[in-house]
């Protein structure tokens, strides 16, 4: 008889490679938190003590049941809430977010212009954030307790306490209003026009059709907006890289690596900067989620033809499709950018993977 | 002998040390003094808060020394009465996520299985959102008021006080006292209450002081956003928002939103002094560096 015959249960934890189950198994939750952010802006969306009829239709409308209960019909509001709510997330898959009562248009149709401007801006603040916080972070960590740490604490403090729309409105009052060095709203001279829309964000498809001039007004529109929303960010990397840099400066394997007499350089590339990236990876994932919130505040200030701006008029006009929208497309948009942090979380840390 | 960071007394033990810090004294100063000014205001303030008897957009000057806003009301006297409507709800708004966080989390901790999955779950759900954008959505829908603006923090607050209790009570659960409380026939409640909340308090307490100024930030950010209190209400954020329409008269907006950025900045000195007094993973390094 063979004694070669195959396993009888193929293993499945052999199977597959320990890093791709860990993506299966992060993507797998994703979606499940993103079914659960339609249910959250659906039930939100039902709360609301206005009678959406009402909000829609005319008076001379409202006075005719038949137009009342025929509308109420198209819109399967006479069906119970499951199955509105089945209605609503068929029309979520396919991209039909309802219509904004302010611009008379589709809403996903509204954000397909909006999100692109709100994703440079925010994508230009996280930049200057990993940059500048892990940069203070490790300086503040090396000298420790010294002047230069003292000082940073209490700057990334101010920087986490102060009011984003606040400073917004400082920053455009000083820097537009009086010392006139910055341009002011929007995110373009309007003079020069605009480059054709590839990305849909201003500074790379002026790069594409390599119109300069374009490119400089661009970043020079960015370079405010972007570093007010920042600061909070900033504050925020800055404490959690000194802490990082702090825990690991303190374990055994780098006091090998001195004792060996490893060049400072190294040991800080090689050893530290490696093994702190992972809390600090995990936090600017977290941060992330802050500068969308923040592009809200910013971008009514700054004119900035963004989702926050645009979130902004429809939360204060009660426009509800429109806010729904926005919290959905912003919510999944902040669930990728946690996902991708949970892959490099992996790819950093190998052990992550094995749990 | 090896100090357990969670022992108990935890949080009184280490509190002098803090207390020595310069940040923990000047934010322990600043936020007297705005709890003092928001006890006095009718007495402090120079002015009726709503009377609109005075100059319009007048700039800083005696008499009113923060300006005067375009209804010709004297901005220190709404600046000093708007510590009565922001810190007190700010300070309840945390403690009842404290409360509502806590109480869950610790749930969730200590019966574990599906009670664990459902409060975890949930919590899981709001912080796939980014917390203005989440609190927007429930203020818009709630409809804008401030009462509204607080419910509407208070659902995106209490699940960072749930995680980490969850984990902490997690963290003592199977510990001897613990299980020898329970052997010696304590409920699930007192044994909670007796045995595991001690060792919670500290960590959480300084989560709960950083996160007033967050509250506040997110609170006034709603009501700037005119989600949250109304006029004529001396409000901060509010009165923030009412100095967009007028922002060459800069001192409409600057003074509000500096009461903000000082009580946000006093809890916050405060907050970080404290989490740097207990959290063992600094407390380590600092032991580390020592040898």
């Amino acid at each position: 008889m063979p004694t070669t015959a195959a396993p009888p249960r193929p293993s499945r934890r052999r199977g597959a490679h320990p890093l791709a189950r860990f993506l299966i198994r992060r993507i797998l939750m994703a979606l499940l938190l993103a079914w659960g952010i339609t249910l959250v802006t659906f039930v939100l969306t039902n709360l609301v003590p206005g009678d959406p009829v009402a909000a829609n239709l005319g008076q001379r409308a409202l006075g005719d049941p038949a137009i009342v209960a025929q509308w109420r019909s198209e819109h399967g509001l006479d069906k119970p809430l499951w199955e509105q709510y089945l209605l609503h997330l068929q029309g979520v898959v396919h991209g039909d977010l309802g219509t904004s009562q302010q611009s008379h248009r589709p809403v996903s149709q509204d954000l397909a212009e909006f999100v692109p401007a709100t994703l440079e801006l925010a994508g230009a603040a996280i930049l200057v954030s990993l940059v500048l916080g892990v940069a203070f972070g490790v300086i503040a960590a090396l000298r420790r307790d010294r002047l230069s740490d003292h000082a940073l604490r209490v700057l990334s403090l101010i920087g986490i306490s102060v009011p984003t729309f606040w400073l917004a409105l400082v920053a455009f009052y000083v820097f537009f209003y009086r010392l006139q060095i910055t341009p002011g709203s929007g995110r373009v001279d309007a003079a020069l026009g605009t480059a054709p829309a590839v990305t849909g964000l201003q500074t790379v498809d002026a790069l594409l059709a390599g119109r300069w001039d374009i490119f400089g007004s661009a970043v020079g529109h960015l370079i405010t907006p972007a570093l007010v929303l920042a600061l909070y960010t900033i504050g925020l990397l800055t404490r959690f890289t000194r802490s990082a840099v702090l825990e690991v400066l303190g374990q055994d394997y780098v006091r090998a690596a001195r004792a060996k007499g490893l060049p400072g350089r190294t040991i800080l590339f090689r050893y530290v900067l490696r093994s702190a990236l992972v809390p600090i990876v995990t936090v600017a994932g977290l941060a992330f989620g802050s500068l969308l919130s923040g592009t809200v505040l910013v971008e009514a200030i700054f004119a900035w033809p963004g989702v926050g701006q645009y979130a902004y008029k429809s939360a204060t006009t009660l426009d509800l499709p429109a806010v729904m929208g926005v919290g959905l497309v912003v919510g999944v948009v902040y669930l990728v950018i946690n996902l991708i942090v949970d892959v490099l979380y992996g790819v950093i840390d190998p052990r992550v993977r094995l749990q | 002998m090896k100090r357990d960071p969670l022992a108990r007394k935890g949080l009184t033990g280490r509190l002098p040390h803090a207390w020595r810090q310069p940040l923990a004294i000047v934010g322990g100063v600043i936020a007297i003094a705005w709890l003092v000014v928001a006890l006095a205001a009718p007495v402090l303030a120079p002015h009726d808060p709503l009377a609109q008897d005075l100059p319009r957009l007048a700039a800083p000057g005696p008499g009113h020394w923060f300006g005067t806003d375009q209804l010709g009301r004297d901005i220190l006297s709404r600046v000093m009465h708007g510590a009565r409507v922001s810190i007190p709800l700010t300070l309840m708004l945390v403690a009842l996520s404290v409360l509502i966080g806590g109480l869950l989390g610790a749930c969730a901790g200590y019966f574990g299985r599906w009670v664990d999955e459902t409060i975890m779950r949930v919590a899981d759900l709001v912080f796939a959102f980014p917390t203005v954008i989440l609190a927007m959505v429930v203020a818009a829908a709630l409809g804008a008021s401030l009462t509204n603006a607080v419910l509407a923090v208070l659902v995106v607050a209490w699940p960072a006080y749930a995680r980490v209790t969850r984990g902490l009570v997690l963290g003592v659960r199977e510990r001897e006292f613990v299980l020898s409380g329970r052997l010696l026939g304590f409920s699930a409640w007192r044994s909670l209450r007796v045995d595991v909340l001690p060792n919670v308090t500290g960590p959480v307490l300084v989560l709960a002081t950083l996160d007033i100024g967050t509250a506040l930030l997110l609170l006034s950010g709603l009501s700037f956003l005119g989600l949250g209190a109304k006029p004529p209400s001396p409000e901060w954020g509010a009165m923030v928002a009412s100095g967009v329409e007028v922002f060459d008269s800069w001192w409409v907006a600057t003074f509000p939103g500096l009461a903000i950025l000082t009580v946000v900045l006093a809890f916050n000195f405060l907050g970080d002094t404290l989490r740097d007094a207990l959290d063992p993973r600094t407390a380590r390094a600092i032991k580390e560096r020592a040898l």
